[in-house]
């Protein structure tokens, strides 16, 4: 209860929990609705505009859309959580131990942290999914963005780790005779968990958009009905020319409401994070 | 401390290049098959050369290509290769180089890159300092949530939209291209307006969605700047608002934005890539998308190698030039 009254003042918060709370619903009961396996090519009759039978429309391969964006949506988010939980796992452990025992570690980790920052991601995973192109598949999809996806929490995480362990309680807890790994799993994880929060939220951010930019460009899982494959099937068969209105719109929607709903997330941890900065929005 | 920044900056450069050289070298290398390799073997075929000759024509490739030598001398002479912006054949449009495909389509996408760049920040920033201001009409305030909606989804799902809305619905804009098929590029002013009415979709949706980025940044520093001493000072002494806002407050608050500039610029390039292969505007983006769908890998590596440099250089540039733009920094002006 007490959390439902936090989320009265946290308006953000509240926005971004509701949005993908839905966004959960909708993948998952949708399956009751439409059967996923009407979400591939030839399972129903092509190019129908949205009608009782099929309330999203089916698209020019014969997909029923709704099913093809119940899957998409359940797809192109497991994609990037799986990737952002990668990248934020490996993440935290290099930024602890860059921040903890610092040295020629620290170095080495901060040098491949920023070189990496530096080059754009989406250009290094097209090199990465062009050498793979046939054979990706969403989890192997994942994997290859999940390595382009710890460098922004290992930088968070050690700033974060530097910052507390010159606090007074981590001092006490040393001088009371609590060991290196007593201090990190009792004194720093409890006190990093919303950082961990808001950087899993931005590792996933990133990483569903990288998907899609690789999906628009033709290197996903080819086969799959996630999100930016529907998007790219869009443009491949010219639904604009054609005025497939519903086949453009449909997965355009979903898109926007997945950002949205981790960007109020994001800002929403933040403010949580920090009650006293301003707010940005 | 100066020549040891200088130092590290280029070192940081030479190591992204480097990195992204040594990626593009053995990551092919790696893949279970060299996809290198197929796809001459595949060429081959489809030209209608039997058996024999194909063994023939990879032995000479070997050979040519210096494949046949150690793994350690050809990444020396790759490395080498890629010093001097060597990016070698195309696969799909053989006798010519990537160097020069890429050549072809630079100018199209400079262009709208530096257009868009130019309108998002000028309006961004100008957008972001009124919004910040305290005297400005209180209207602003309201565009805030909307601005930072619209820049958490990428751009080219915006251009989705607007390609539905502003092509398809009512017709007003072409929906791909640079220019009508079958026109003649020459330096007519009908060319030129052809070539502008189907830029102002790709750009409008890149500009609309990194439009938020600038605005929110600038609303920042500005509310930075205006706690400061000298503005109180300014505004004692009686000067006049447009006064204060441009030269004490815009002024000093625009500073970081050149920095947050060097920040996004990789995000800037990769996201014009999409908006571009998109809307099958003639640029490098395009051509990205179409040597993906041909396989033309050495295309596609000689492609993001040479968007990488050019990210890293620009990026270098703006971080030795922003001391400049300091009015603090600047010496020997007055007394």
């Amino acid at each position: 209860m007490r959390f439902f009254r936090y989320l009265r003042r946290n308006k953000r918060l509240a926005a971004g929990i509701f949005i993908l709370t839905f966004l959960f619903l909708f993948a998952t009961l949708g399956r009751l609705i439409a059967p996923p396996e009407r979400a591939y090519p030839l399972a129903v009759p092509p190019n129908k505009p949205p009608s009782p039978e099929y309330p999203f429309g089916t698209d020019s391969q014969g997909r029923d859309l709704l099913a093809t964006i119940v899957m998409g949506t359940y797809l192109t988010v497991r994609i990037g959580v799986l990737a952002g939980v990668i990248g934020l796992a490996v993440g935290t452990f290099l930024g602890f131990i860059s921040a903890y025992y610092g040295g020629v570690l620290d170095t080495i980790i901060r040098w491949v942290v920023d070189v990496l920052l530096t080059v754009p991601g989406l250009l290094v995973l097209v090199v990465i999914a062009a050498m793979l192109q046939r054979t990706l598949k969403p989890t192997s999809l994942s994997l290859i963005l999940a390595l382009l996806a710890w460098m922004g929490p290992t930088r968070t995480i050690r700033s974060q780790v530097l910052s507390l362990r010159e606090r007074a309680f981590v001092r006490v807890a040393k001088l009371s005779g609590e060991n290196n790994l007593e201090i990190i799993f009792k004194e720093l994880f409890p006190n990093l968990l919303p950082y961990l929060g808001a950087s899993l939220v931005g590792s996933v951010t990133g990483a569903i958009f990288a998907s899609l930019g690789l999906e628009q460009l033709g290197l996903g899982a080819m086969r799959e009905p996630t999100l930016g494959m529907t998007i790219y099937w869009v443009q491949y068969y010219g639904a604009f020319v054609r005025g497939l209105w519903w086949w453009i719109l449909e997965p355009v929607a979903v898109i926007v409401l997945i950002f949205m709903g981790l960007f109020f997330l994001s800002a929403g941890l933040d403010e949580f994070a920090n009650p006293r900065v301003r707010r940005v929005v | 401390m100066r020549a040891a920044y200088l130092l590290r900056r280029f070192g940081l450069l030479l190591a992204v290049v480097w990195t992204a050289a040594t990626l593009n070298f053995f990551l092919p290398r790696l893949s279970p098959r060299n996809p290198v390799r197929e796809r001459i073997i595949q060429m081959a075929t489809s030209g209608g050369y039997v058996e024999q000759g194909i063994d023939k024509m990879v032995k000479a490739y070997e050979a040519k290509f210096g494949l046949d030598q150690p793994l350690w001398k050809q990444y020396l002479r790759y490395l080498g290769d890629m010093a001097r912006l060597d990016l070698g054949y195309s696969l799909s449009a053989y006798p010519k180089r990537v160097i020069d495909l890429i050549a072809e389509v630079i100018g199209w996408s400079v262009g709208i890159a530096l257009f868009t760049l130019l309108v998002s920040f000028t309006l961004g920033s100008l957008l972001g300092a009124l919004i910040a201001w305290p005297k400005s009409p209180k209207f602003l305030q309201y565009l805030v949530a909307p601005l930072m909606t619209i820049s958490s989804v990428p751009a080219y799902i915006f251009g989705l939209v607007l390609v539905y809305f502003l092509a398809f619905r009512v017709k007003i804009f072409p929906m791909s291209g640079g220019f009508t098929l079958g026109t003649v590029p020459d330096n007519s002013l009908a060319y030129y307006m052809d070539v502008a009415k189907h830029a102002v979709l790709p750009a409008l949706s890149v500009i609309l969605v990194s439009l938020g980025g600038w605005a929110l940044g600038m609303r920042g520093m500005m509310v930075t700047v205006e706690g400061e001493d000298y503005m109180i000072l300014a505004e004692a002494k009686g000067l006049k608002d447009r006064r204060l806002f441009l030269k004490y407050a815009v002024r000093n608050a625009l500073l970081p934005q050149i920095t947050g500039l060097g920040l996004s610029l990789g995000y800037l390039v990769t996201g014009q890539i999409l908006v571009e292969s998109l809307f099958g505007f003639p640029g490098i983006g395009s051509l990205l998308n179409r040597s993906i769908f041909v396989y033309d890998y050495n295309a596609i590596l000689g492609i993001t190698f040479l968007l990488i440099l050019s990210i890293g250089v620009v990026t270098l540039i703006l971080d030795l030039i922003y001391p400049l733009l300091d009015p603090r920094i600047r010496t020997g002006e007055g007394k």
